[in-house]
């Protein structure tokens, strides 16, 4: 007795995945940025790689709920991965992302045993600890990875065959785009997906999402996984379009900063990663070129008044000098 | 009739405290079950260790003469030992509709597809439907589930249960903080479970428990003091004396 052809709760479930005008201006915008940014390319890159390097965090912060501090250790294992692959075995950038992200996603899968247990501050130093001990792994290891001097000696070959890596990071950032467009592609099917949304079930209560029949280590170790792979992503498309991997892709500065850019961009809606990666470098862009040793103290400033003033009033002026509003 | 769930001597210590001791219960088919008892009797303590919250200290549980004892919570859930809870366990970030949705999917064991959105599964938007119009939750079905109201959360508590399909259905005081004229609605929906569901209520309020069961287990601290059916429980001296004496009237 269905009167309409599709039914309110339909229609809502199917709104709910759709592409939105926005989300789709925003991928036309990336795709056009190639032709706009010809000359801030190399620092373009590195947002797009900020950029995928945080949605990957978002995903296991945002969605799944698990604090890090150290999501650098699978940005790092991508990039040395990327390196060493392409140093030893085949220059070809593509087979070295496919094998860094493999290799990413492994040691997320193992790690993520560490992180089904106890509360917040547990995974805090925990993923602190695991970061902390791949940095010295690279730092000992110097026979393979270089030690403190870093990879020296890689040398990338062209993309597709065809198109070498130029000095002004064109090249570059047509792949990290890609790259990242793609990550976004996936990760956007993943937390429409049923999947997807018993990570935000199991973060709000573990308890009601096992009485639903969901077991919830098993998400956790898979989302861990999954994001690990991106984050291993990044770290390649570092690696390869910079042709180095130095001790600074395990650095605890990188886990730290990229929290900072979900902080800044919003967790949960999977763009936070991308607004955040945007605003945190060009702030950083701009107060390097006005006064270059301080950039610390006015990140610092930043952040404190985006968290007592909150991200809505901040984005939203005329409501700063208004009585709360209910 | 055939035994659905049973335990067997069961016994949960917390420290020195025995909150549950060698209980041994037989819920059949169909049944209709209340646990009765005064506060601190180890009712909610008997419901964790059903469904796998808890693990008891000795003693065994069966469903369907299978051990089930060391099983996993979620896997429980899945063989249909299903339970709401005295205090609601709700997704606050998501929808009504996004809950039901997730557990309609989670019964059809399709909850870990990662490629297809939510609700692509024509069962699962048919399943919503019912329970939505059923709990008269469908004019909310999109707000934030931490935004409404308790009576609309309580029904969503009760809803999300109905959703797993149980075939053995928990009920932790389900009209719980939920005002007098509401309560009977509640039931209503409880009572509509088909007849093979077997149903075990805890509730305080005497009335809607000889409404509605049909065989009573009177727990008094941590062990089972008295059983019966409902006429022969009510009747009772003694369960008068340690309960009905003092919350009734």
């Amino acid at each position: 007795m269905s009167a309409a052809p599709q039914s309110k709760v339909a229609a809502s479930l199917a709104a709910q995945s759709r592409w939105k005008a926005w989300e789709l201006a925003l991928a036309a915008l990336a795709v056009v940025s190639w032709w706009l940014l010809g000359e801030h390319a190399l620092l373009a890159n590195e947002v797009a790689i900020l950029a995928l390097f945080a949605v990957s965090l978002d995903l296991i912060l945002g969605y799944a709920g698990i604090v890090s501090l150290g999501h650098a250790a699978f940005f790092g294992f991508g990039a040395y991965t990327a390196a060493l692959f392409a140093k030893h075995v085949m220059p070809d950038p593509l087979v070295g992302m496919a094998v860094a992200v493999l290799a990413a996603a492994l040691l997320g899968a193992v790690c993520s045993v560490l992180i089904l247990r106890g509360s917040d501050l547990t995974r805090l130093m925990v993923t602190l600890g695991v970061a902390l001990v791949f940095f010295e792994l690279a730092n000992k290891l110097d026979w393979l990875t270089g030690g403190t001097d870093g990879l020296q000696g890689v040398v990338m070959g062209p993309l597709l065959g065809r198109f070498e890596f130029d000095l002004y990071g064109r090249t570059a950032y047509a792949y990290s785009l890609v790259v990242l467009l793609v990550a976004m592609f996936i990760a956007r099917r993943v937390v429409h997906s049923p999947f997807g949304v018993s990570l935000k079930a199991l973060r709000d209560n573990r308890l009601r999402a096992m009485s639903i029949g969901l077991s919830v280590n098993a998400r956790l170790a898979a989302v861990y996984t999954f994001a690990a792979a991106l984050a291993g992503a990044a770290g390649a498309l570092l690696a390869q379009t910079s042709g180095f991997a130095s001790l600074d892709v395990f650095d605890f500065h990188r886990s730290a900063d990229v929290l900072l850019v979900l902080v800044i961009g919003g967790t949960g809606y999977l763009y936070g990663g991308i607004f955040g990666a945007i605003a945190f470098k060009l702030l950083h862009d701009l107060i390097s070129n006005w006064t270059t040793q301080y950039w610390g103290f006015w990140l610092g400033l930043f952040l404190v008044v985006l968290a007592l003033v909150g991200r809505e009033r901040l984005m939203k002026p005329w409501t700063w000098f208004r009585r709360s509003a209910t | 009739m055939t035994v659905v769930l049973e335990t067997r001597s069961l016994v949960k210590r917390f420290g020195g405290i025995t909150a549950t001791s060698d209980v041994s219960l037989r819920v059949e088919r169909g049944a209709r079950h209340a646990l009765i008892g005064p506060n601190g009797a180890g009712k909610t303590t008997l419901i964790n260790l059903l469904t796998g919250v808890l693990e008891p200290s000795s003693g065994s549980i069966a469903l369907d003469g299978v051990d089930i004892t060391r099983i996993a919570p979620h896997q429980r859930v899945r063989r249909g030992v299903v339970r709401t809870f005295q205090i609601n366990q709700l997704f606050n970030a998501l929808t009504p509709l996004q809950s039901l949705a997730l557990t309609v999917s989670a019964r059809l064991g399709i909850s870990a597809k990662w490629w297809q959105p939510l609700g692509r599964d024509a069962r699962v938007v048919q399943a919503c439907e019912t329970l939505l119009r059923q709990f008269r939750l469908d004019d909310v079905m999109d707000q934030k589930v931490a935004l409404l109201a308790y009576g609309k959360r309580r029904l969503l508590e009760i809803a999300t249960a109905i959703a797993s399909q149980p075939r053995v259905l928990l009920l932790d005081e389900p009209v719980a903080g939920v005002p007098e004229g509401e309560r009977q609605e509640i039931f209503d929906t409880i009572n509509a479970l088909p007849d093979e569901v077997s149903v075990l209520l805890i509730e305080h309020d005497m009335d809607l428990v000889f409404n509605f069961a049909r065989s009573v287990t009177v727990l008094v601290n941590g062990a089972v003091f008295a059983e019966g059916d409902v006429q022969s429980i009510s009747t009772d001296p003694r369960v008068k004396a340690v309960y009905l004496g003092e919350g009734h009237g």
